[in-house]
């Protein structure tokens, strides 16, 4: 769907690619999304010690349709579960999502009726970050990682958008 | 342990109790006290004229429900027990009442007497399936609308009755 078809054939892609990877790599911006305690600490990751905006990240936008990226730091519940799922669908493309602290990856101790047992159940996770808490510098090495899997990306891939982010 | 007031904090503890005991008399079931602390246990369908007495006696003055909550005692016979912590500032005194409520009795809601109630019933009701007469707004408080099952109770599974199904949040 639209200009990915026409770039495929054009012998520019590589350089476009590196282009458009590089503005993606170093601004992504994260949507607030602190569900329990690894809320704070993502909060000081974007404090003086740990400084997150040296990676790009200057702000976290609390509106979903202004980030790209969504880290979900906490205990998701299944009442939270719908708006979680709700504010992803809100973000437009492209968009990452890293899930930040035990609970997120698989539920943490938390194997009970209420907690679902880990964020990939509900949202495609691109990374997943243990500990309880994990640390800042556990949280920036995982954005790093993402900035060099953003770099591997290519226009061509997002021709069909639709089919290669569907969850089932 | 330092009593400063010496004799003065079992004259304390005795008050509330026996002024209780003097006005219902068939209530009391048993009082308990362990250390400081004085456990009361009446008769559940007395529980919310005891409670605006101790609310309201110039005395007493319990005037803050510090806590409500509920307890399963499972294989016995009056199933749950609901724990009352009430708190008097005159006095700085606490005092904990209790009843026994079977599975599927009902109790008075002291949401009357301390509006504070109010929530602390629906998280009892929420978890346990302890219902409460007269409470303005009696739904589910902590899970969502629509659970079935009460998970606080002794024969609940913790990982929930469906854990091994997979979970599709409805959006």
């Amino acid at each position: 769907m639209g200009i990915e078809t026409y770039l495929e054939k054009t012998p520019f892609l590589p350089y476009l690619d590196w282009i458009v990877n590089w503005g993606r790599k170093y601004s992504i911006w994260p949507v607030t999304f602190g569900l329990a305690c690894c809320a704070l600490e993502m909060i000081v990751t974007s404090s003086a010690t740990w400084d997150i905006s040296r990676f790009g990240s200057e702000v976290f936008r609390p509106s979903p349709r202004q980030a790209d990226l969504m880290i979900v730091a906490g205990t998701l519940t299944k009442k939270m579960a719908p708006m979680v799922k709700r504010i992803y669908e809100q973000m437009p493309e492209p968009k990452w999502v890293i899930a930040y602290g035990a609970c997120a990856c698989s539920g943490g101790v938390f194997k009970t009726y209420s907690v679902v047992q880990g964020v990939d159940k509900i949202l495609p996770v691109d990374f997943y970050v243990p500990g309880c808490p994990p640390r800042p510098e556990t949280l920036l090495t995982a954005l790093v990682q993402l900035q060099k899997k953003i770099q591997n990306e290519t226009l061509a891939d997002r021709k069909n958008v639709r089919n290669s982010l569907e969850m089932k | 342990m330092t009593r400063p007031r010496g004799g003065e904090g079992m004259a304390e503890i005795n008050i509330a109790v026996k002024k209780v005991q003097e006005k219902f008399p068939d209530s009391v079931l048993e009082v308990k006290t362990f250390r400081d602390e004085v456990n009361v246990t009446v008769q559940r369908k007395d529980i919310f004229e005891i409670c605006k007495f101790l609310y309201s006696d110039p005395d007493l003055q319990y005037q803050m429900l510090a806590d409500l909550c509920g307890v399963d005692y499972f294989p016995q016979a009056p199933r749950f027990e609901v724990v009352y912590l009430l708190y008097s500032f005159k006095n700085n005194h606490r005092l904990r009442v209790k009843i026994k409520v079977g599975e599927g009795e009902s109790v008075l809601s002291v949401e009357s007497i301390w509006k504070a109630a109010d929530w602390l019933e629906r998280e009892a009701y929420d978890l346990f399936g302890i219902s409460f007469a007269n409470h303005p707004d009696l739904r589910r408080i902590l899970l969502w609308d629509g659970y079935e099952g009460h998970p606080l109770r002794k024969d609940f599974p913790v990982e929930g009755p469906d854990f091994d199904k997979p979970f599709i949040p409805e959006v």
